[in-house]
């Protein structure tokens, strides 16, 4: 049995449905990332787990207890927030000491617990400040070290990088998997980047309109989405429409090629002249043939951006615009505006989108 | 030269000194005659005389320590009250905020006569709850009017003073690590709107202090009334109460100020050498 359960959970805000039907099993020292735009639904279902709002429908499961009318502070949950949070009147040392207070532990074990907290952050020396005292990247290991000491059965990461700078915002991400990888703790985290999500966890739940789109590794979730809305969320996408040919040999017409699409065989119910809509990731075209199954596409370059190790080339092709991805090599020449380009695909990479 | 000139008048702006000069003369030089006044108690010299013939007398020291006493009751029963109301009403009813503040306002409105006597109508003799039948209920019932007068004070500084703290997600991250609300409203909330609650109970002290139609209609020996008498019967006393007033409202405001402006950790006194940052404080941050 999974460790942390939600079964059909639901959330109401008046006529405003924020979740709906939501399932998910997250095994013991797993790391789940909830990804998802803004008012998808993800810090809902974080803030219930957490007890901080009470489902309309279904049920929490942490092992074998029940937790969905659980108070709040009875959870054994620990959560580290977008804010901080920090408590302004306490120092470093209390701020961690605070939850070990309250469970009653005694003095030595708490400053044995608090030091030990510090030393897994690697702050040990500012254990005396305050939080106006530190700088954000600073706060937010402490507020980790002080949701961590408690020794919490799930620990719930709310935003925590969105307030901090990009460089201390990786340095921060690889602190928190670290840290998790170290105590083995369940760890949800929500985020609505999706580098942090694919790069951080174990699996991913794309979250859209309240519910789980899909659920999957990062690699799945990018290589494989599910739906429309995860394909076009995660990562940039160019979209086709095409005509399914023979759908025995999976076989469609694309932009005046004919290509054989392997996804098209897990389809059931497609006939001969129905419309598909495929999709391609920009890392997917080359100037180069890929080989047996390749499909090469003419185009003519709209505009092309240097992004270090790739050249991101704007083309259009068959009248659309499209996005593709070549690799900075040694030699590689940047095509201008205006050029003819053929771009070149595998079969093989074809996504198929449902519609 | 012209360069010179200009420069002098930037540092010593002519215009903008004229109204400062103006203004304090305006507050101060009625002082200044006050406290001179307050010295000619003996013919022909300036002396302390109606400083020590006040410190001398027993109704000026009672009725002083009685009022003291009623006030600190009333910012610790004010606070009692307003606290934990503004953390609840911010918490969880934002929406009712609009209505607290109104009610809050309302000792500004209605006179204080009107409350009084309002009191003694419904707390009187064939009242439920009858508070004019003894001293001691009377003193309650100046207490829980010192109370209501500076209500609209300290609420509006807690609620500032909470306003400026995310108490939502301290309360939350302090009911993740397991501590309850009372628990939260103690170790959390208090703390962080100390300054603020200081700020709320300083200007309860200065209203209740020198709180005149309460005291006197509830026939309380408070300092007010006092203040009142001493008006009717001596000359020099009163102008020396009047700057003995003054002296205890503006170390007041200087205490609220001070614990205003200090943050968590910071010392009341500095220290005599300088706090030196550790090297390895140093390599961390």
């Amino acid at each position: 049995m999974s460790f942390l359960q939600l079964q059909a959970l639901g959330k109401r805000f008046g006529e405003h449905t924020a979740v709906a039907g939501f399932d998910l099993e997250v095994e013991q020292g797993e790391f789940i990332a909830f990804l998802g735009p803004s008012g998808c639904g993800k810090t809902t279902v974080l803030r219930m787990i957490a007890g901080f709002e009470t489902p309309s429908a279904g049920v929490i499961r942490i092992g074998d207890e029940e937790m969905t009318r659980l108070p709040a502070n009875r959870r054994h949950i620990g959560m580290v927030f977008q804010s901080y949070a920090l408590f302004p009147n306490m120092s470093v040392y209390d701020n961690v000491a605070f939850g070990l207070k309250i469970a009653g532990m005694a003095k030595c074990e708490i400053d044995a617990r608090v030091r030990e907290m510090l030393a897994l952050i690697d702050l040990e020396p500012l254990a005396g400040r305050y939080a106006y005292q530190m700088s954000g990247g600073q706060q937010q290991r402490v507020a980790l070290a002080r949701a961590l000491a408690p020794r919490p059965r799930v620990l719930l990461l709310d935003e925590p990088l969105s307030a901090l700078d990009a460089r201390i915002r990786v340095a921060l991400r690889d602190d928190i998997r670290r840290i998790q990888r170290e105590l083995g703790i369940t760890t949800v985290f929500v985020t609505h980047d999706q580098e942090e999500a694919l790069s951080i966890s174990d699996r991913v739940v794309v979250m859209h309109q309240g519910r789980a789109d899909q659920i999957g590794s990062p690699a799945q979730i990018y290589n494989r989405p599910a739906t429309r809305f995860v394909a076009s969320f995660v990562g940039i996408l160019n979209t086709f429409e095409a005509r399914v040919v023979a759908p025995g040999e999976s076989l469609v017409e694309m932009a005046g090629q004919r290509l054989c699409v392997p996804a098209l065989g897990q389809r059931a119910a497609v006939a001969a002249g129905d419309s598909v809509t495929l999709a391609l990731r920009p890392e997917a075209f080359g100037i180069q043939p890929h080989g047996a199954d390749d499909v090469a596409l003419d185009g003519e370059v709209l505009d092309c951006r240097f992004l270090g190790s790739v050249i991101r080339v704007q083309a259009e092709v068959a009248g659309q615009r499209i996005a593709c991805d070549i690799f900075n090599q040694a030699g590689t020449l940047e095509p201008r505006p205006g050029e003819r380009i053929e771009l070149h695909f595998s079969a093989g990479d074809v996504l198929l989108l449902d519609d | 030269m012209r360069r010179r000139q200009v420069e002098r008048m930037r540092r010593w702006p002519l215009l903008s000194w004229s109204i400062v000069l103006l203004a304090a003369g305006y507050f101060l030089l009625p002082l200044y005659a006050t406290f001179q006044f307050s010295l000619g108690m003996q013919r022909g010299e300036l002396s302390f005389a109606a400083y020590h013939w006040l410190f001398g007398s027993d109704r000026f020291l009672d009725s002083l320590s009685y009022s003291a006493v009623a006030s600190l009751l009333a910012i610790l029963a004010g606070t009692l009250l307003v606290v934990p109301t503004v953390y609840w009403v911010r918490l969880k009813l934002p929406q009712a905020r609009g209505f607290v503040e109104f009610a809050s306002l309302l000792p500004l409105i209605i006179p204080p006569i009107v409350v009084v006597f309002g009191y003694m109508r419904l707390y009187g003799d064939g009242s439920w709850l009858p508070l004019t039948t003894s001293d001691g209920r009377l003193d309650l019932l100046l207490v829980i009017g010192y109370v209501v007068l500076a209500l609209p004070y300290m609420f509006r500084a807690v609620d500032t003073g909470m306003a400026a703290i995310d108490i939502v997600t301290l309360t939350e991250a302090a009911e993740s690590l397991g501590a309850s609300r009372w628990r939260i409203v103690v170790s959390v909330i208090f703390p962080n709107v100390r300054s603020a609650i200081v700020a709320g109970a300083f200007l309860t002290l200065s209203i209740s202090l020198g709180e005149f139609v309460m005291a006197s209609l509830l026939s309380r020996p408070a300092f007010g009334p006092y203040l009142v008498q001493m008006g009717q019967d001596y000359a020099y006393q009163p102008a020396a109460l009047a700057i003995l007033a003054f002296v205890i409202t503006w170390a007041c405001m200087a205490l609220m100020q001070f614990f205003a402006l200090r943050k968590p950790g910071q010392r009341v006194l500095p220290r005599l050498w300088a706090e030196r940052t550790t090297k390895k404080e140093r390599e961390v941050s």
